[in-house]
């Protein structure tokens, strides 16, 4: 983004180096002097704590992938044994159980940061499609993990996913026996997910390096969407940025550390602590959190290829943002009726894994029976998910492109620093971009 | 032909891009061969992940139908997946053969889905064809299955009734080896 390198190589050594690989020079320029908007706020701390969960599962997985046993007769009793013989094995597994958690918490963080202010809009789309890339790699990640203790919500969970290529016609059967390699969830599928659990990790990497890459090129987005007009607007990364991420992932670790040493358990499902049984299937078969918006979606539609079409229609969505949004202005802090739709849409959001977490039949409103709408009472999650689905469809749909083309933006500043200089401590502007000072 | 070309009004192949010249030729060709090769060798390392000689060698079981008593079901697993051999009762029949036709999502008769004069044995295959879980026996409000993943319900036949499958119970490929045993697969 600056152009030209400032790094200097101050020993021979570095000078020799820099003249074969000048490795120095590119971390030098992209971690140390890289120009950074002045105004980010804790939002933006996310990627950096994003990147420290990657390292945290790549390493944790590394070493239970030591002890563990990609077979139907022994993965269930290896995951026993690392919780309990294996020196502080019981450590690392709840440190890479909770770290998937924790690292769906801070991409969804990042994810919504990203719609909020803008920051798919030209020219970061490729940026932001990278981002939708390693979003798609992180869940299958996650999914082929969690089948690999084998236990019963390891075993149905795998059942019903890998089912759900089943739906598209004429194909859909030889896909789910060529991912199964066999007749159903069985040891083949055991192994490659194993091993594409053990690869996708590092495919991950390398698209995030490509994601940083893209980032580079135009610089960061800021609170206000304002391009970087001159070198007054960014401060270098180094050390403003470096510690004020470091004070974020330190804040972040105490949640982490939390759910690892106090409730380790919170956010696994009991049934999981069962042995697979492909001949029973647990009563109640959901997904881990981080998933429940899609399988509320999946479930909402009452045809088999309809559902999973929706599902994966939510997704592609997010990829296609870009081209959807008609509007100009970068930040919803100028777009006040757009930023009501968007607290909207997270609300919705919440709602979808709310309904995915319960039967679809439960009611939402408890003890009270309205009338049968179709196939459910009126008073159901499944209807309460249909409604959340067409808001969730229609925010990508219609009311982006739509508000972009009818809203009125309030005035955007002429530069980032702006709306600090000029309305000093007054306007809701200011007052916004006072609270979240960089 | 070959002399054509090379004594013809362009010999030199950097002089025109306009006409094909024997290097242009051997550029195609390399170049298909290269893509063919990579495509044949692709096959063996999507067709690894089918299943394997062993695991269709697996593929057939026995069973003895004394073990099941009338109005009861036994789940034996068969390729991995669990398979319903239910003993019917003259009522859970009746109730079949009345509903055939019904407004059915998978129109099939009672009779197409059992042996020819063994109504009351029914087998099948006992995953969900929504999604693969294994519906509940004897759930539901039609006396069949109710799927406890996302509420499917199926008759005394094994037929789709409500939720959201598409099709009915799977029957497999089975013959009767003797008047109590059966082979699957």
């Amino acid at each position: 983004m600056s152009g030209h390198s400032t790094y200097e190589p101050k020993t021979g050594f570095e000078r020799w180096l820099d003249m074969r690989l000048p490795i120095i020079r590119l971390a030098y320029d992209s971690a140390i002097t890289f120009p950074t908007p002045k105004n980010l706020n804790y939002w933006w701390t996310f990627g950096g704590i994003l990147a420290l969960c990657l390292g945290i599962q790549i390493v944790t997985g590394i070493v239970l992938a030591m002890h563990y046993v990609p077979h139907v007769d022994y993965a269930f009793n290896s995951v026993e044994r690392i919780m309990r013989d294996v020196n502080y094995g019981w450590l690392i597994r709840y440190m890479h159980a909770s770290g998937a958690s924790m690292f769906f918490l801070a991409v969804y963080v990042h994810i919504f940061r990203g719609l909020y202010y803008g920051s798919y809009k030209a020219p970061r789309e490729v940026l932001w499609i990278l981002g939708c890339i390693i979003y798609l790699l992180m869940m299958a990640t996650a999914f082929m993990g969690y089948v690999l203790p084998w236990g019963q919500m390891s075993f149905h969970g795998a059942v019903v996913i890998t089912n759900l290529l089943g739906a598209f016609p004429l194909v859909g059967n030889a896909i789910t026996t060529w991912l199964w390699g066999g007749f159903a969830v069985d040891d083949p599928t055991l192994n490659r997910f194993f091993s594409l659990h053990y690869l996708l990790p590092f495919v991950i990497a390398g698209v995030v390096a490509l994601h940083i890459w893209a980032l580079h090129v135009p610089g960061n987005n800021n609170p206000t969407g304002v391009n970087v007009k001159s070198k007054a607007d960014t401060v270098p990364f180094h050390p403003y940025y470096t510690v004020k991420d470091s004070f974020a992932i330190a804040l972040f670790l105490i949640l982490f550390a939390f759910f690892v040493f106090w409730f380790p358990n919170a956010l696994l499902a009991p049934d999981n602590s069962v042995r697979a049984n492909p001949l029973v299937t647990p009563q109640h078969i959901v997904p881990e959190w981080y998933f429940l918006p899609f399988y509320a979606m999946l479930r909402s539609v009452p045809n088999k290829l309809g559902g999973v079409i929706t599902m994966f229609g939510a997704i592609a969505l997010l990829f296609v943002l870009p081209w959807i949004d008609t509007s100009k202005v970068r930040s919803m802090r100028y777009r006040p009726t757009m930023r009501l739709y968007f607290f909207i849409f997270i609300a919705v959001c919440l709602v979808l894994g709310w309904c995915g977490a319960h039967e679809p039949a439960d009611a939402v409103i408890p003890n009270v029976t309205t009338f049968t709408l179709g196939d459910y009472d009126l008073n159901s999650m499944v209807w309460l998910s249909r409604v959340a689905t067409l808001y969730y469809l229609a925010y990508f749909l219609i009311i982006t492109p739509v508000m972009g083309l009818t809203e009125t933006p309030l005035p955007i500043p002429e530069s980032i620093s702006e709306p600090v200089l000029s309305h000093p401590a007054s306007g809701p502007v200011a007052a916004a971009a006072a609270t979240k000072k960089g | 032909m070959v002399s054509d070309t090379a004594l013809g009004a362009n010999p030199d192949p950097l002089a025109s891009s306009d006409d094909p010249n024997r290097r242009d030729f051997i550029h195609i060709v390399t170049g298909a061969a290269a893509v063919g090769a990579v495509v044949s060798l692709a096959w063996p390392f999507i067709d690894q992940m089918n299943p394997a000689a062993d695991t269709l060698a697996l593929a057939q079981i026995e069973f003895d139908l004394t073990k099941v008593q009338e109005g009861q079901q036994v789940v034996v697993k068969w390729r991995g997946k669990p398979l319903f051999v239910r003993y019917r009762t003259p009522k859970e029949i009746a109730e079949a053969v009345h509903d055939d036709h019904a407004d059915l999502r998978d129109p099939a008769t009672d009779e197409s889905r059992h042996k020819p004069g063994k109504p009351q044995w029914l087998i099948l295959i006992g995953t969900c064809t929504h999604l693969g879980c294994v519906p509940t026996f004897g759930g539901g409000e039609y006396g069949g299955w109710f799927c406890p993943c996302h509420g499917s319900v199926y008759d005394t036949s094994g037929r789709i009734r409500k939720g959201p499958a598409p099709k009915n119970l799977a029957v497999p490929d089975y013959s009767f080896l003797s008047d109590t045993k059966i082979k699957v697969g």
